[in-house]
């Protein structure tokens, strides 16, 4: 019978859930190195993991397309004039309502503009706005989650019962409300978008808070002399903030469609400034004779959303 | 040494469980591991055979092959596994479920998350029932039967019970009775009892015995318990990375081991072969803590029979600088919370805790914080006692990160210092716990204690969620620190073996009262109060020390 020496990690871990995989250590004496052999075979299997569940990501060919989207997305924020192919308010008379082709490919709007050029300069006000909308609810979303969670009693109660009453209250009418008092423009509407889904943070925050705190870590912590600051700081906070992580991406989508919602509903940007929505409303009117100029921007804003989604249900996927 | 399980009972009738040469591969992301790697064994009917080993041998998943239940990621790449004469090599799906519930049983290991929390009993024993082919008009009556045959007292009223409602022990009585419900020829029990106590241990695998005598079928206990092996089993089969390293009659094995490894296994498991104490009192030191007629009740919900649940009723034990308490009791007897309430993490509703001659339940949790310097916690779970977010170094650091004590150099030193004193390689402080073992983890909550310099660590069941051979390097750290350190330890256990190896004092609670509390070498050697005795009894491996004496 040949000896392999292999180690073998998952072994019968199916039913022995309770119990540790770990290499047998069995019956060395106690004395300085007696677990030495344990660190030589499992070391470095979570920093392996940590890289793999990179890799893992990066094998994926839907991942690669929806990072490739979202990244021009971004590029094309920072810095619009690294892809626009034409100024996005030089109207061309001679060149209206043309359809998508290779000087053009989105086509031309009613007064002659490139349209790709204006999605492309589009996404600087609309990504400004969801990412404002974003770090609203973020921000907002884990001070009251953590707040509710971590303090409990009365303070849960009265924010969780506010929470719940936003949640009550579609998104977008609630939006529209509060744009209604704050005025119109971009900033108004990214903070209205973010008021509408800071009940979603609050709540995913509070149940990890709620999980986490109950840990045993938490209370050797405690028992080790730590106060209730520094266990929120850097015990609670860091264990929690993963499936919140995975909700802003998720929110991103969301909160794109709710810009470009409010923007086609004339809240958005004072023209000639466009933002995505405020594309897809112009061609309402020419939907018949010219339905490029309403579709392709459209088009574009669903395939960014589309590409948000799968890459949070891809990282939420690698991080169980 | 394949092939001898199988040689030795040549002369037996056609057995009902026939492994040759079974192997079985788990493909995880990519690679390949070897859970099996071509194992025999038979089981006759009638018999009781044990397979024992430690986390990773292999020996869930022998069972899991046996009913064809391997997850999606494991393969039976090579050898045989028939049961009753069915091939369960390359057999379908179809073909695995005759086998199951009909032919083979199972009783799973954990019986708090074995059972579906929505249905009541009955409907789920039922189930079993059913599938074995019972008419609907009749399977009331067969469920009534087989909880009666599982030893369930009232099974008429446990029927009708959620699971929730039962304890532990009814409920792995349950499990018991699905598994019998199919009137199958084997039962397999994969760790049938390590979530109980001992004393409903026994009852359980009294029971498990009974069954086998009576009705003839054959029993497979899969266990990391040598005592439960020995005492349970006519034949056991030990597996060391899923390899038979040593098969044979079971006292014949674990009495005279011939192969290293199963010497190495039954050398570490605690009480295994003597329960007493391996040292005499010292000169008595100082009382450092005193729990003084310590009451705490817990409020019950609206609706309950009464408004509280008396945890501990009137406790009062002290525990003496560089000696061990250990407090023993099973689950319930508010073993845990008279730690809790001395940590100063529950307030008692009578009573005080004086350490050091100061009364630490009526301090607030700042005034304690000096106090708090001196002593330390060490939890039953490595698992998740250690943040995995934080490195090693980093956890071991934190209690003197809280207390600012010393520098980032000096810390980093005290570290490394801890690091060796716990004989963990300097290595480890720059790794995670998930790269850790078990006993590794262990250790590294154990330099976390340290730490500070405590006078005394508090122990909530510090080995149990350990292999045994990791069980007896742990205990051995201990009684080694406290000999170089002059530690005390209060220590709360389940388990008299790990009592019996480092305990100078032990205190015996029951339904929140200390029972008996008095030196070691008295209360295991001569127990005064019959619980004592029961509990002593209970220790799995009374064959073995029977055997020795």
């Amino acid at each position: 019978m040949t000896v392999v020496f292999e180690k073998h990690v998952l072994g019968d871990s199916v039913l022995d859930k309770t119990r540790p995989e770990h290499p047998l250590v069995a019956g060395a004496p106690e004395g300085p190195d007696a677990s030495g052999s344990g660190v030589l075979t499992t070391g470095g299997t979570a920093d392996i993991r940590g890289r793999r569940r990179g890799s893992i990501l990066l094998r994926r060919p839907g991942v690669i397309i929806a990072l490739a989207v979202v990244a021009f997305v971004v590029i094309s924020a920072i810095a619009p004039g690294l892809f626009a192919t034409y100024d996005p308010t030089a109207t061309v008379p001679a060149d209206r309502l043309q359809a998508p082709s290779l000087t053009h490919w989105f086509g031309t709007d009613d007064l002659g503009r490139d349209l790709y050029s204006r999605v492309v300069h589009g996404a600087t006000l609309t990504i400004a706005a969801t990412s404002l909308a974003i770090g609203i609810a973020l921000i907002a979303g884990l001070a009251l989650g953590v707040v509710a969670g971590f303090v409990g009693g009365a303070a849960d109660a009265v924010i969780m019962r506010v929470v719940d009453v936003f949640l009550a209250i579609p998104g977008l009418l609630l939006a529209l409300a509060i744009v209604t008092a704050l005025g119109f423009g971009t900033i108004p509407v990214a903070v209205a978008v973010g008021i509408g889904i800071v009940p979603g943070f609050a709540r995913t925050t509070r149940a990890e808070v709620l999980r986490v705190k109950t840990l045993p870590y938490i209370e050797a912590a405690r028992s080790g002399g730590a106060s209730w600051g520094r266990i929120l700081f850097t015990h609670v906070l860091p264990n929690s903030w993963g499936p919140v992580a995975v909700l802003a991406v998720l929110d991103f989508g969301a909160a794109i469609l709710a810009v470009a919602a409010l923007s086609f509903l004339g809240f958005g940007a004072a023209p000639p400034a466009a933002e995505w929505g405020t594309l897809i409303s112009n061609g309402r009117n020419f939907l018949i004779t010219a339905p490029w100029v309403s579709l392709v921007p459209g088009l574009f804003v669903a395939l960014v959303v589309l590409s948000l989604n799968h890459l949070a249900k891809s990282l939420e996927e690698v991080q169980r | 040494m394949s092939g001898s399980a199988a040689r030795e009972r040549g002369d037996s009738p056609a057995p009902i469980i026939d492994i040759r040469g079974l192997a079985v591969d788990y493909a995880h992301d990519g690679r390949v591991s070897h859970a099996l790697r071509g194992i025999d064994l038979t089981v006759a009917r009638g018999e009781r055979l044990a397979i024992v080993g430690e986390s990773g041998s292999g020996k869930s998943t022998a069972a899991l092959a046996l009913l064809g239940l391997l997850p999606h990621t494991g393969r039976i790449v090579a050898g045989s596994a028939r049961v009753s004469g069915i091939e369960l090599n390359g057999a379908s799906e179809r073909i695995a479920r005759r086998i199951r519930g009909r032919v083979v049983g199972l009783v799973p290991q954990d019986p708090t998350v074995s059972l579906n929390p929505t249905q009541r009993v009955g409907h789920q024993v039922g189930e079993a029932v059913r599938l074995r082919g019972v008419a609907r008009p009749a399977v009331d009556a067969a469920v009534v039967e087989a909880l009666t045959q599982a030893g369930i007292d009232d099974p008429v009223a446990r029927a009708r019970q959620y699971p929730h409602e039962l304890s532990g022990g009814l409920r792995q009585r349950v499990l018991i009775a699905i598994a019998l419900a199919g009137d199958p020829d084997v039962i397999v029990a994969d760790e049938p009892t390590s979530a109980l106590d001992v004393t409903v241990q026994r009852r359980i695998l009294d029971h498990l015995d009974s069954l086998v005598r009576e009705r003839g079928i054959a029993l497979v206990i899969i266990t990391h318990d040598l005592g439960v092996a020995a005492d349970r089993a006519d034949r056991v089969v030990v597996l060391q990375d899923g390899r038979v390293v040593e098969a044979g009659k079971a006292l014949d094995v674990l009495a005279a081991p011939s192969h290293p490894y199963t010497q190495r296994l039954v050398a570490a498991a605690p009480g295994l072969t003597r329960i007493a104490p391996p040292r005499e009192p010292d000169a008595s030191t100082p009382v450092v803590v005193r729990w003084e007629g310590v009451v705490k009740d817990f409020a019950l919900p609206r609706g309950a029979a009464t408004d509280t649940l008396r945890a501990v009723d009137d406790v009062t034990l002290e525990a003496r600088a560089g000696r061990t308490l250990a407090i023993v009791g099973e689950s319930g007897s508010g073993k845990t919370t008279l730690l809790r309430i001395a940590l100063g993490l529950e307030k008692p509703s009578a009573g005080r805790v004086v350490f050091d001659g100061v009364d630490i339940t009526s301090l607030g949790w700042r005034a304690a914080r000096p106090l708090r310097r001196r002593f330390q916690l060490v939890q039953q779970n490595p698992f998740a006692s250690l943040d995995p977010r934080f490195s090693i170094a980093r956890s071991i650091a934190e209690p003197l990160v809280s207390f600012g004590i010393g520098s980032r150099q000096t810390r980093r030193a005290r570290v490394a210092e801890l690091l060796d004193l716990v004989a963990l390689p300097a290595g480890t402080g720059a790794r995670r716990p998930a790269e850790l073992s078990g006993g590794q983890r262990q250790r590294a909550a154990i330099a976390r204690a340290l730490a500070i310099e405590p006078e005394l660590l508090y122990l909530d069941e510090p080995v149990s969620a350990l292999d045994v051979s990791v069980q007896d390097q742990v205990l051995r750290l201990l009684a080694r620190l406290q000999a170089d350190l002059g530690v005390g330890f209060v220590l709360v256990s389940h388990d008299l073996g790990v009592v019996a190896q480092v305990a100078h004092e032990v205190a015996v609670v029951r339904h929140g009262r200390v029972l008996e509390q008095g030196p070691a070498g008295r209360v295991l050697n001569e127990p005064a109060h019959e619980y004592t005795r029961t509990l002593l009894d209970a220790v799995p491996g009374r064959s073995l020390r029977e055997a020795a004496a």
